[in-house]
This record gives C-alpha cells, sequence and structure tokens, in this order.
C-alpha cells in the first residue's frame, strides 16, 4: 500500500467519495447531484459528480483551472454548450436535467456568472423587472407593476450598496468588473432563489468590493436556501463561511472536508490533489 | 432550353421614360430646378445591376409600381398622428400646401428670402457629388416647393417634418433646405409613413456653420408595397456637429443615401443607422463621408435586422483625401440574421490618402448571441421572449439617439412592425 500522500490527519478519501457529511441532517434536500457526467464537443469535462445540498448550508467547490468546476455550474444551470451524458440531479425531488433553463431559474435556481454578459440597449431596469416577475408567476405571486418594482429594487440595492444609476444603463454595459458582480447579486436579491450557484463570484474584485459582494451573499443565505460557491481561492471563504468544502479535479469531487480544508488548500497548493487523483486512477 | 434574359436596362428606360412623360408641367419658383431635374432623367434609364452603386439593391418594389400613377401625389391619408409633444413643431410636408402657412415659427427659425434659397439649393449636392444621382434628379424633376428654413441661435423646439404617403398611388416629392448659422443649434426629426404602393422621395440639404449643431433624426415606416428614397446632404464648416440617426422598417424599398462633408475638416459628424427588413423587403443604406481638412472625426454605427426573405444593403463610404491629417473615424457595420433565407451585403468602402490618421472599420453579421440568450433565461426569462427582448435591445441601441421628441411615434414599434411590449 502506498504511504500517505501528505501527513496532516485526514480521513480516508473513500469516506469523502461516498458520502456527503451532513451538518443538519433533518434539513431538506434541496439539490441532489449523484454520478453526474458531462461534455462539451465531444470532450467530456464531468466524470461523475456527487454532491448533496441540504437547506441551510453554504458549499464551497475549489480546485484548479480546468477541473470542471465552472462546468458543473453551467450545467446545473442548463447552458445548452453542454451535453449531459450520464447521472442524474434532483432539485427539492424533481429531475432538474429535464427542465429548460429559464424553468431551472423559476423554480429557484440562481446562477451567478463568472463573466456576466454585456446586453447592450435593454435597460437593466426592465431586465430585472421581466426576470423577477417570471420568478414570482412560478411561487404564485402577483406580479409586480413598474412602480411597485421601482420600491422593491431600491430596496434591495442596498444589499450590495449599488447606487440607483445603475438601472437606467444597459444591462452591465460598460460596468466595472466589480460593479457586473454587483449586479448579479442584486438579482439574487431579487429572485431570492433556493439554490444559489456563485460562479468565481470574487474575480476581478478588490478588497473593498469584495466584502460588498460577499456581504450580500450573507444577507441572502438563510435556513430555507443553501449556496454554492466556486472558487480558487480561499480570500472569498474568510468572507463567507462555508459549511462543506469540496476539492474538484478531473471533473470529479475529489475531496470534502469542512472550511479548514480550504485553508489547507491555500497552505500546499494543489499538488496534492495531482497525487491522489493519480493513486485514485491507479486504485 | 435557356430562357432570354430580361434586360433591365430596358425595362428601366421604359419605365423612366414613362414617369417622365407623366410628370405634370413644371411650375412654382421650382420650374427651373423641375426642368433641370427633367433634362437629367431623359435617356437615363433606372439604375440597375450594372450601376455599381445599385448592384445589390432590389429595385422591384419600385419598378412594380406604375409610373403613371406617380404623376399626382398620392391622396390624403385618413390615419391619425399622435399628438405633439410639448416643446415640438410639427410642420405637414404632405398636404399640398406651403406647411409653413398659418404656422408661428418660433425664436431663432425664418424662412429662407428667394435670393438666399436660390444661393444655397443644391450647394451641399454639389460638394458631395450626388447632384446627378438619379434620386437626386427624381426629387428634383417632381418637387415643386421646397421649405428652406435659417436657424439661428439655440433653436428650442424640436422641429419635426411628417408626411404620410397614405395607402393610394402617387410620388410625394418632399424637398428641404436648412441654414444653421454660426454657433445656431437644431433639433430635427423627419418622420415619414406610408401604408400603400406608392413613392415617397425626400431631400433633405443642410448647411451648418462654424460651431453649429443638428440632432437630426429620420423615422420611417412604410408598407410592403411602398418606396422610400431618401438623400440627406450635409456640408459642416468647423467646429459644428451632425448627429444623424436614421431608422426604418416595413417598406418594400428604402435607400438611404446619407452625404456628410466636412468642408475644412475640423468638425464632428456621428452616424446612426437601423434598417429592419423582412418578407421580400429591401432597405439600402449608401454613406458617404467625406473629410475637406484635417482632424474632423466621423463616429458611425450601422445596424441591420434581417428576417424572411428580406435584404438589406450597407455601404459605407469614408474619404480621406490627403488634407485630411488627423482625422478619426470609428465605422462599425452589425447585421441580425433571423433567417436563412434573408440575406446582407455589407461593405466599408475607406478610400484613405493621408498618412496621420486613424480609420477603423468593423463588419459582423450573426444570429441572436447565444450567450446573451443564455444569461436571460438562466433568470426565468423565456426563451422566446428573452430573443425580443435582444432584438428591442438591438434596435434600441440606435433608437436612442433620435431625437427625444420621437418617442411619440414609438420607434421600435414602427420599425419593428409590432406593438411595443412591455
Amino acid at each position: 500500500m502506498a504511504s500517505p500522500v501528505h501527513p496532516e490527519p485526514c480521513l480516508p478519501l473513500s469516506v469523502f467519495l461516498t458520502a456527503d457529511p451532513v451538518i443538519r441532517p433533518d434539513a431538506p434536500v434541496l439539490l441532489e447531484i449523484r454520478d453526474l457526467e458531462a461534455r462539451v464537443d465531444d470532450q467530456p469535462i464531468l466524470k461523475g459528480v456527487n454532491l448533496t445540498i441540504r437547506a441551510g448550508e453554504i458549499h464551497a467547490v475549489m480546485g484548479r483551472n480546468g477541473s470542471g468546476k465552472s462546468t458543473l455550474s453551467k450545467v446545473l444551470a442548463g447552458h445548452p454548450a453542454y451535453t449531459v451524458t450520464g447521472g442524474s440531479v434532483l432539485f427539492r425531488g424533481d429531475n432538474l436535467l429535464d427542465l429548460e433553463p429559464e424553468q431551472r431559474a423559476r423554480t429557484g435556481l440562481f446562477l451567478g456568472f463568472q463573466y456576466p454578459v454585456e446586453i447592450p440597449g435593454v435597460s437593466n431596469l426592465e431586465f430585472l423587472r421581466v426576470a423577477t416577475n417570471a420568478r414570482r408567476a412560478e411561487q404564485g405571486l402577483e406580479e409586480l407593476d413598474t412602480f411597485a418594482f421601482e420600491d422593491l429594487v431600491r430596496e434591495r440595492l442596498q444589499v450590495v450598496q449599488m447606487d440607483p444609476a445603475f438601472l437606467e444603463r444597459s444591462v452591465n454595459e460598460g460596468f466595472s468588473g466589480g460593479e457586473k458582480k454587483r449586479n448579479e447579486i442584486l438579482q439574487m436579491a431579487l429572485l431570492e432563489p433556493l439554490v444559489a450557484i456563485l460562479d468565481e463570484t470574487d474575480s476581478g474584485l478588490d478588497i473593498d468590493a469584495l466584502r460588498i459582494v460577499a456581504g450580500g451573499v450573507n444577507q441572502l443565505a438563510g435556513p430555507g436556501n443553501a449556496t454554492l460557491l466556486i472558487t480558487h481561492y480561499q480570500r472569498l471563504l474568510e468572507v463567507i463561511t462555508p459549511d462543506f468544502v469540496h476539492v474538484m479535479a478531473a471533473g470529479r469531487i475529489l475531496r470534502t472536508g469542512g472550511k479548514e480544508l480550504a485553508l489547507e488548500l491555500e497552505e500546499r497548493g494543489y499538488d496534492w490533489v495531482d497525487r491522489e487523483l493519480a493513486a485514485l486512477e491507479v486504485a | 432550353m435557356v430562357a432570354a434574359p430580361v434586360s433591365t436596362a430596358v425595362a428601366g428606360s421604359a419605365w423612366s421614360a414613362a414617369l417622365l412623360s407623366a410628370l405634370p408641367v413644371p411650375s412654382g419658383s421650382l420650374a427651373p430646378v423641375q426642368e433641370r431635374g427633367r433634362l437629367g432623367l431623359i435617356g437615363r434609364p433606372l439604375p440597375g445591376r450594372r450601376d455599381e452603386d445599385w448592384r445589390f439593391t432590389d429595385l422591384t418594389a419600385l419598378t412594380a409600381l406604375d409610373p403613371l400613377s406617380l404623376a399626382a401625389p398620392p391622396p390624403p391619408p385618413s390615419r391619425q398622428l399622435p399628438p405633439a409633444a410639448g416643446q415640438v413643431l410639427r410642420l405637414h410636408l404632405d398636404r399640398g400646401d406651403d406647411p409653413l402657412a398659418g404656422v408661428l415659427l418660433p425664436a431663432g427659425l425664418s424662412p429662407l428670402t428667394e435670393p438666399e434659397l436660390k444661393q444655397v439649393l443644391g450647394q451641399a449636392l454639389e460638394a458631395n457629388g450626388s447632384r446627378d444621382q438619379w434620386p437626386v434628379l427624381l426629387n428634383k424633376a417632381a418637387a415643386c416647393r421646397v421649405l428652406a428654413l435659417r436657424v439661428r441661435g439655440r433653436v428650442a423646439p424640436v422641429l419635426e417634418l411628417v408626411s404620410d404617403a397614405g395607402v393610394g398611388p402617387g410620388l410625394l416629392p418632399l424637398r428641404v433646405c436648412l441654414l444653421l448659422e454660426e454657433d445656431a443649434s437644431l433639433s430635427l426629426l423627419q418622420v415619414h409613413r406610408s401604408g400603400g404602393a406608392n413613392l415617397t422621395s425626400v431631400l433633405v440639404e443642410a448647411l451648418l456653420g462654424r460651431g453649429a449643431s443638428l440632432n437630426h433624426g429620420l423615422l420611417a415606416a412604410g408598407a410592403p408595397e411602398s418606396v422610400l428614397l431618401a438623400q440627406v446632404a450635409v456640408a459642416q464648416e468647423p467646429a459644428s456637429e451632425v448627429t444623424l440617426t436614421a431608422a426604418s422598417g416595413g417598406w418594400g424599398l428604402v435607400r438611404f443615401e446619407p452625404r456628410l462633408h466636412q468642408v475644412e475638416g475640423a468638425a464632428r459628424s456621428c452616424l446612426r443607422g437601423l434598417q429592419v427588413v423582412n418578407q421580400r423587403q429591401c432597405a439600402d443604406t449608401h454613406s458617404q463621408m467625406l473629410f475637406g481638412g484635417p482632424d474632423g472625426s466621423l463616429d458611425q454605427l450601422h445596424k441591420v435586422v434581417a428576417d424572411d426573405a428580406g435584404r438589406s444593403v450597407f455601404n459605407g463610404a469614408v474619404r480621406v483625401p490627403r488634407a485630411a491629417q488627423r482625422t478619426d473615424a470609428a465605422q462599425l457595420s452589425r447585421s441580425l440574421l433571423l433567417s436563412d433565407r434573408a440575406r446582407v451585403d455589407t461593405k466599408p468602402e475607406l478610400e484613405i490618402v493621408a498618412d496621420d490618421v486613424r480609420c477603423a472599420h468593423g463588419a459582423t453579421v450573426s444570429r441572436l448571441q447565444q450567450d446573451e440568450l443564455f444569461y436571460l433565461q438562466s433568470r426565468g426569462i423565456a426563451a422566446d421572449r428573452a430573443a425580443r427582448l435582444l432584438l428591442r435591445g438591438y434596435c434600441e441601441e440606435v433608437l436612442r439617439d433620435l431625437p427625444a421628441a420621437a418617442a411619440a411615434w414609438q420607434p421600435l414599434s414602427i420599425v419593428l412592425g409590432t406593438p411595443n411590449e412591455r
């Protein structure tokens, strides 16, 4: 048998690969991913992802570039460029993969984009109103007219300390990196998702913007919803405390632990992940 | 067996000759101009595919009009107009009488006198080389009135020039001449509508003095049988500024030719264009920017939406002779193809002799951007609604540059031919 890959005490890999730790075992499962496989342009990217997310939890998925983190987020949101080739995803018990992207969003799944798209000519305010009303219709709530929506959006702007002037501009057009990310969190504040997947939300943010964005995420996290953070760096996890940290490599979740796992990654880098992956493949 | 080719030149000659023979005898103060226009048209067939400037232009909608029906203006329309917003001076160009009759002009606007008109009429056309263009000759041959105004200082109301060719047959020839004095400022909105088989011919000349500013919009809504030929000729003195935003939709054929001339350079020109075609419509913009001296600038964006079997042509000429050093020009043509049967021909035509210039150009032809669609869908917006939002946004990028008074005409609804969606 091979010697331990690293000296720090940790549970055997098999434990992490077979079961997710559960902090609140009685909380309802919101998202259940089983053996998920997906490809883009005939290139397999996800090769058997397993992940269970319960209400009230904050998960972080970390990993190198190309490990499949962003692909996971896009597959869950229904990006048409990705083809699911195996496995299942249940969202509150229903098959998520059967739904169109807009249906996924309406039922409460939110993807915060790593690179929010600029849409010239489409007013941010109108976009936010149409999106909010689509979600509200699904929730059986009344559509908001222009005036009622403006009241709501101005209240939610405070979550990310955003200037109302951004509402009058085209969606993300000419926004700085930080402004785009704030706009993403504003959308999240309006849509009130059950599961928010935030893909590299910290990228391109200076420290002040990071605090504001993270503050928004923390405000919105509650016992009835869950957050899945996708990130390279520990610094986001200093301001949003995860309940679980997952390490992703080669299209799989290789390891799961508590927030201390992120610290370990920060300290030791990802080289040991490669060694564990190699050992796993040999086995 | 090979079918004998149809000679479009012969057909065009016959059509043109029939039109000439049908036009009424020249009359009024523009009679000499009419005669010159007719002389120019004699022996001239309709432009056709052998003419480089008309190579891609489908003239089917024009030749489908009975030339004899173009001898007179179309019957007056019965359609309602939206109420003019405050701070708008609306003049009707289609009513046969003097559009200034009974109108109290606001401070800064006054009619040009006959001697002044004689001096300036045709000057901008001459300078930019469009004097003998077929649509210009047609307008000269047919127009018996010109709305000619002097602009002094800042004119507060938007000048709105409106025509509606209605649903009946006929030719509506409209001619406008504006003289903006030094440091004068004007917002001008042309609105041209048609609902049937007729031809609207518009010729606008604007001469801008040093430091003058013209915010000029042209909004045109037609029908599948209607034709619009629109020329805008602008001559700019240094330090003047022109923004010309044109949007059209619904016409069987639109041929729009904005020609701007910075007489001595050192002026700013901004061109915005949007043409929407569907069914078997054809929209053609041939723009020309001529820099006559150094330090001039151009910012041009031309957008197209082509659906069904619609056809769009864009030719953007930018001429920078040796004298026009330090010119800064940017031209972008963006076309949205919504159907496999639609066709877009787009061509930048840069003629640069000066060596110290910045002239950027680009052209894209694409479908709706998948990443934009997905972004909207990922927020719960259904794919068809998302596509409509994107289409509206695509158009709004141009329409928002129209003078604010254009909002009363619901420009988005006009160009897309659909009710505004909220």
